[in-house]
């Protein structure tokens, strides 16, 4: 064992002695390589923390929206669905929600009101999620003012600013009472934007849907699971198109690395030649060429992926922030925690390392099983 | 020589080898020799180019098979190893320095003469020390980490000799060693062989250079004419 190590030790002194023949020519290599990883690990870590952050959020949120549909759009919900639902076992908690959307067009975006049900908001006052806040210059105290659905201008107090847990769900957000929420929508009395449910045991809301929709048949209910499915089917699609812009670059990548690696100088024949009339097994020397795209390969991924870990959380994946997240103009100053997933670091190395270590083995060989004697002639 | 099993007759027996046998270009290198090589001597393989000096001294050091005949070390048939058995050979028992002294470019002299000993598997640091001792006894201690395409031709020969003693072998084999060198560097070549020679290190070369088979210190000379003996 101890002389199987000292010789993968040997030759791998060799490799890195060999290797540093063409500084020039390997180092390039490494950083086109760990470019590559960088861009695929990037995305995909990006992606990922996107997932759970949203996973996070809707982990909160309530496991039925119950939406009234006219002529196939959503419309307002009477309170009195509230009532005509009935008793649902299983349910334990039902209300109506007010929020809205509102386009400004000072700014060209636009914003999300809510009327919140865990806070009291006075008349007249606001809270502002970070990105409006910073889209207008707005801090506590200043007064925003608003045209609402009637025309006329309305001004609201910035009471407080939210701040940070998630910014991805609140940078867009403005908070306000219920009162003015109806005079600035025109929303009347009794109706609301749609009604939430909640429901302890997961394995009970389908059930509930089901009788939800029979109860109610001009209504829609959406289980949390879908939206989350949603998130993932939307982010998925987002890295997919990322994936296929990259596609080029991997490709040329892919034809340039095969190249290096499978294509083998004259240079190189000759010294297996040496390497194996001073007493190199064929072995020795694919070891050698093994170690030779390992320690390239590795080298890369390593450095690749440490630059996509830097880039993704902390500088919030600066250069895919506009495709994958998919925010108009108030974009969110998303900080994604710190994660890896084991599956994908794994599914990215079997895809970077594993086929450019294996394209350096193939033609050595065929090179290594030649007759020694080559360098006798 | 340092505790290794000393060193046997090496004895060929009707060696022929052809070369792109069964070709329209087939070609027969070496005809039927038997010869029989004393241990603890400096042999010369004389004779002019194509007459087969090479071909015969690559098999004799397990770089390549005869096509038909047996070349036995001792008792042992080498002509019929395995290759896993015939590299062991080769790696234990035989030293090479090539015509063209064929060290690998950018790499330094010490990584050079290291190679041999890397697939040994033994201490890492005794292995560099030994080269350095090498270079040393050479007087290439201030050359050791220079690239070997820096080195003079006398200087890359001796890196050569060094390289094929780093795994104490028992028989030095030198295709053409002073080809390339002149008559200053090829004496001092011949000092280096009658040094190997007084530690008890059979010694085998090919050469048609007679600075090299008319040096006193060799014992014995054997003349080749298209893939024969010819005395």
């Amino acid at each position: 064992m101890k002389r199987l190590l000292r010789r993968q030790a040997c030759l791998l002194d060799f490799t890195l002695s060999s290797l540093a023949r063409r500084p020039g020519k390997n180092l390039g290599l490494l950083l086109v390589y760990g470019l590559i990883v960088f861009l695929l690990a990037s995305v995909m870590l990006f992606t990922d923390a996107l997932r759970s952050e949203a996973r996070q959020v809707l982990a909160r949120s309530p496991e039925i929206i119950l939406q009234r549909v006219v002529a196939g759009r959503h419309a307002l919900i009477p309170a009195g669905y509230l009532e005509r639902m009935g008793r649902i076992r299983g349910v334990t908690a039902r209300h109506g929600r007010l929020w809205g959307y509102f386009y400004d067009p000072a700014v060209q975006a636009n914003y999300t009101l809510l009327v919140p049900r865990n806070r009291r908001i006075a008349d007249g006052e606001i809270v502002v999620g970070a990105g409006i806040a910073r889209t207008r210059g707005l801090d506590r105290g200043d007064f925003l003012t608003l045209r609402g659905s009637d025309g006329t201008a309305r001004s609201f107090r910035v009471a407080e600013r939210l701040e940070g847990e998630s910014e991805l769900v609140s940078s867009d957000l403005i908070l306000l009472s219920e009162a003015d929420f109806r005079a600035f929508f025109g929303v009347p009395e009794g109706l609301y934007t749609d009604l939430v449910l909640t429901v302890r045991n997961p394995r009970e809301l389908r059930k509930v849907a089901e009788k939800l929709t029979l109860r109610l048949p001009d209504t829609r209910p959406i289980l949390r699971d879908e939206i989350l499915r949603t998130y993932d089917a939307i982010f998925g699609w987002r890295q997919g198109i990322v994936f296929v812009l990259l596609a080029g670059a991997i490709l040329a990548f892919v034809i340039f690395a095969w190249d290096k690696a499978s294509g083998l100088s004259a240079e190189e024949r000759r010294e297996i030649g040496i390497l194996k009339a001073v007493g190199w097994e064929t072995s020795d020397v694919i070891r050698m060429k093994f170690w030779e795209g390992a320690v390239i390969s590795l080298s890369a991924f390593l450095l690749g992926y440490l630059a996509a870990y830097a880039h993704v959380f902390y500088t919030s994946a600066a250069l895919f922030e506009p495709v994958l997240k998919g925010w108009a103009v108030l974009y969110p100053e998303f900080r994604p925690l710190p994660r890896v997933d084991g599956l994908q670091l794994a599914t990215l190395f079997f895809f970077t390392v594993f086929p450019y270590t294996l394209a350096t083995i193939v033609p050595i060989w065929r090179a290594a099983t030649t007759d020694p004697d080559q360098v006798m002639r | 020589m340092n505790g290794a099993p000393a060193m046997e007759v090496i004895r060929l027996q009707q060696v022929k080898k052809a070369f792109n046998q069964g070709r329209p270009n087939e070609f027969w290198a070496i005809r039927g020799v038997d010869l029989e090589l004393e241990p603890g001597r400096i042999t010369v393989l004389k004779g002019p180019s194509g007459s087969g000096k090479t071909t015969l001294l690559s098999m004799i050091g397990c770089l390549s098979r005869p096509t038909s005949g047996r070349i036995l070390l001792g008792d042992r048939i080498l002509s019929g190893l395995p290759e896993r058995f015939m590299t062991e050979e080769r790696r234990r028992t035989f030293g090479f320095i090539f015509q063209q002294f064929n060290l690998i470019k950018g790499l330094t002299a010490l990584d050079n003469v290291m190679l041999p000993g890397c697939p040994l598997g033994g201490d890492h640091r005794a292995l560099r020390q030994r080269a350095r001792e090498l270079l040393g006894r050479f007087g290439l201690e201030d050359r050791a980490a220079s690239r070997v395409e820096w080195l003079s031709g006398g200087e890359a020969q001796r890196t050569a000799i060094a390289r094929a003693l780093i795994n104490q072998p028992r028989c030095l084999i030198a295709d053409e060693p002073t080809a390339n060198l002149d008559s200053r560097l090829s004496e001092a070549f011949m000092e280096i062989v009658a040094g190997l020679r007084e530690q008890g290190m059979t010694v085998l070369l090919t050469s048609h250079d007679p600075l090299v088979y008319d040096a006193p210190v060799v014992d014995r000379v054997v003349a080749m004419h298209d893939g024969r003996v010819v005395d």
